[in-house]
């Protein structure tokens, strides 16, 4: 399962930067997106991988039978952070579209 | 109420910023007076926290949310470094407001809440005593840094606020995978108990410990502008609307404080043989870069936002520089010029939006070429008619008060607060090396260099362009100039109280045992 995950966000963010780059704001859109996938991800697995292990502790219980909450907890105010963020860089990349009618991250194409 | 004041700096702009959002646009005169008074109360808040913490018995004062103990819960953190940023952060605040709320018939979105927000994201940055609520205040500080660059439309400030956001997101993300990677080998966030814990590290972890503070950095460096991660800056920052870059003149100061603080706290010499000075060199060199693009820049520049934003570079560089060379006397004086050099930039933020145009088409405000065999600027004037007019003269005046603090000219505190920063490394001593040679030489030099920019810019402005049309200036605008000014007037004739308590900040943050102790006792 590790290898599974370690690809998977190494995958989505080779991805995420390979689209970063490029200079239309769609693909830095779909390429931040990517990226805060594979930051999520990490994030998440950090605590070690667990396959169904409970995160809230009960009375007398074993804690190496546990997986570590912090990081759900971590990870699920990264999401909503990311979110919102990208949700608001989206504004920003319409009112530019808009502005400068095209979509070129510096707002000038080569091609007019 | 004393035992909460730690939480009144975040608590209260995020209420008024509430509160002025749900009075809306129509009811100015409220939404007005609301900002007003929470600035004024931020400022007396901050005032009490920097007694409370610069009096002695109190080093650092603790505040548990929900009371829960330091290694569970989230702990807010005053000592005296976060007190005088809260301080700084709300002085420029108050005395930004005159010229926000002159300008506040002009069209645009909600800027007094996110101005609020902004403050909330800054002072809870400054205080939050773990490294995750730091993402959280860093989030909101910039979503509000966002609207605010972003407020008045125009092809130009939208082009400039996406690669601003863009950068700032990506530097989020690696914000988060430098916590995570801190976070899987020590177990905690805290930076009290990291502090405690970074000793302890096993070997065969240390290097991951390493690159997660290493990526953690990055993503300060980038608020902070260090070559090559600070293009962003000049131009957006020249982009921004001009109260709104003065206030934005503090938030690069964020990621030099918190570099200052996490390189102290957890790899200054308590960290044992393999970890301490971690770092060090890296942002010693990375300053020095800065500091010479900066200068660079400075001479290249042929507008005013561009020319305070390069300002903001070098200032920036011998901040990263001085952080490098962790060494008491060189932090105290580095401490003294973040503050001079704050007030100072965002005051030559605010005099480039006063002499440039208001509705800034590009070009209109470009100085000219240099060409020295022109002869506009030495051309024989027509001295009969030498009435200035009293704007003018204000602006001028300013314009060279904010020079003289800028290049740290005596008589006023930007000379003194170079001098501290300087001093120390001419003296010498262990630690001083090649590193603090060239950080001495390129600092001295980058002060000539404004000196030349500076120079150059008030003379065509000033002096030789007599086409130059200067747009009318509100009683506002001109009061926040004048105030920011006046303290920098200030801190020269009262430079001995703030002089010591920032000594003493620093040999606090040299010594952070009692940090730590206050927070896990």
């Amino acid at each position: 399962m590790e290898l599974v995950l370690a690809l998977a966000i190494g995958v989505l963010a080779g991805c995420g930067v390979w689209l970063l780059l490029r200079p239309r704001t769609f693909q830095v859109i779909i390429g931040l997106t990517l990226f805060s996938y594979a930051v999520n991800l990490f994030i998440f697995c950090i605590g070690g991988l667990r396959t169904g292990a409970d995160p809230v502790l009960r009375d007398g219980a074993d804690l190496s039978q546990y997986t570590d909450p912090l990081p759900q907890a971590l990870v699920l105010t990264a999401i909503v952070i990311g979110f919102a963020t990208t949700a608001l860089f989206l504004v920003v990349l319409l009112a530019s579209r808009g502005l400068t009618g095209n979509d070129h991250v510096d707002g000038k194409d080569g091609t007019p | 109420m004393s035992a909460h004041l730690l939480v009144c700096p975040i608590v209260l702009p995020l209420a008024v910023g509430a509160l002025q959002l749900l009075l809306g646009e129509r009811r100015r005169g409220a939404v007005a007076a609301l900002g007003a008074a929470s600035c004024v109360a931020l400022v007396g808040l901050a005032a009490a926290l920097v007694l409370r913490v610069g009096s002695g018995d109190e080093l650092a004062a603790v505040y548990r949310i929900g009371n829960w103990p330091a290694r569970f819960g989230i702990v807010l953190v005053a000592d005296r470094l976060s007190a005088l940023m809260l301080l700084l952060t709300a002085v420029l605040a108050l005395a930004l407001l005159p010229c926000a709320l002159a300008r506040r018939r002009q069209p645009g979105g909600p800027v007094q809440p996110l101005a609020q927000f902004l403050l909330m994201g800054l002072n809870g940055a400054f205080l939050t005593g773990d490294l995750f609520n730091l993402f959280v205040f860093f989030e909101v500080l910039l979503a509000a840094s966002y609207g605010l660059a972003l407020h008045r439309p125009g092809a130009r400030r939208v082009s400039a606020g996406m690669h601003y956001i863009v950068v700032n997101l990506v530097a989020s993300m690696l914000f988060l995978i430098g916590v995570s990677l801190i976070f899987g080998v020590t177990g905690t966030l805290n930076m009290a108990a990291l502090a405690k814990l970074v000793p302890q590290v096993p070997e065969n972890t240390r290097a991951l410990l390493h690159a997660g503070a290493a990526i953690l950095g990055i993503a300060f460096l980038v608020k902070a502008a260090m070559w090559p991660l600070g293009f962003w800056l000049p131009r957006t920052y020249a982009a921004a609307p001009a109260p709104v870059a003065a206030m934005f003149a503090v938030m690069t100061k964020v990621g030099v404080y918190v570099l200052l603080r996490l390189s102290l706290l957890l790899f200054g010499d308590g960290a044992g043989a393999a970890s301490a000075h971690f770092g060090a060199a890296w942002l010693l060199w990375g300053g020095v870069a800065t500091v010479a693009v900066g200068v660079v820049g400075m001479l290249g520049a042929r507008e005013l936002g561009k020319l305070a934003g390069y300002n903001v570079l070098v200032s920036s560089g011998s901040l990263l520089g001085a952080i490098g060379l962790q060494q008491p006397a060189v932090t105290a004086g580095a401490l003294a010029y973040l503050v001079v050099s704050t007030l100072a930039i965002a005051a030559f933020f605010l005099l480039a939006g006063l002499v440039a145009p208001r509705e800034e088409v590009d070009g209109a405000s470009l100085l000219e070429p240099y060409d020295p065999t022109g002869m506009a600027l030495y051309a024989d004037e027509d001295e009969s008619r030498a009435t200035v007019p009293a704007p003018v003269a204000l602006l001028g005046l300013s314009f060279l008060t904010c020079a003289l603090a800028l290049a740290g000219l005596p008589p006023l505190s930007g000379f003194l607060a170079k001098f501290a920063l300087l001093a120390p490394m001419l003296e010498g001593g262990a630690g001083m090396g090649a590193g603090a040679t060239t950080l001495f030489t390129l600092v001295v030099v980058a002060g000539f260099c404004t000196v030349i920019a500076m120079c150059r810019t008030g003379i065509q402005i000033f002096w030789a362009d007599e086409d130059w049309v200067f747009p009318p200036i509100r009683a506002g605008e001109a009061a926040s100039v004048v105030v920011l000014l006046a303290l920098c007037l200030a801190l020269t004739v009262l430079a001995e109280t703030p002089l010591r308590y920032l000594a003493e900040t620093a040999a606090q943050l040299h010594a952070p045992a009692r940090y730590i102790q206050a927070v896990l006792p």
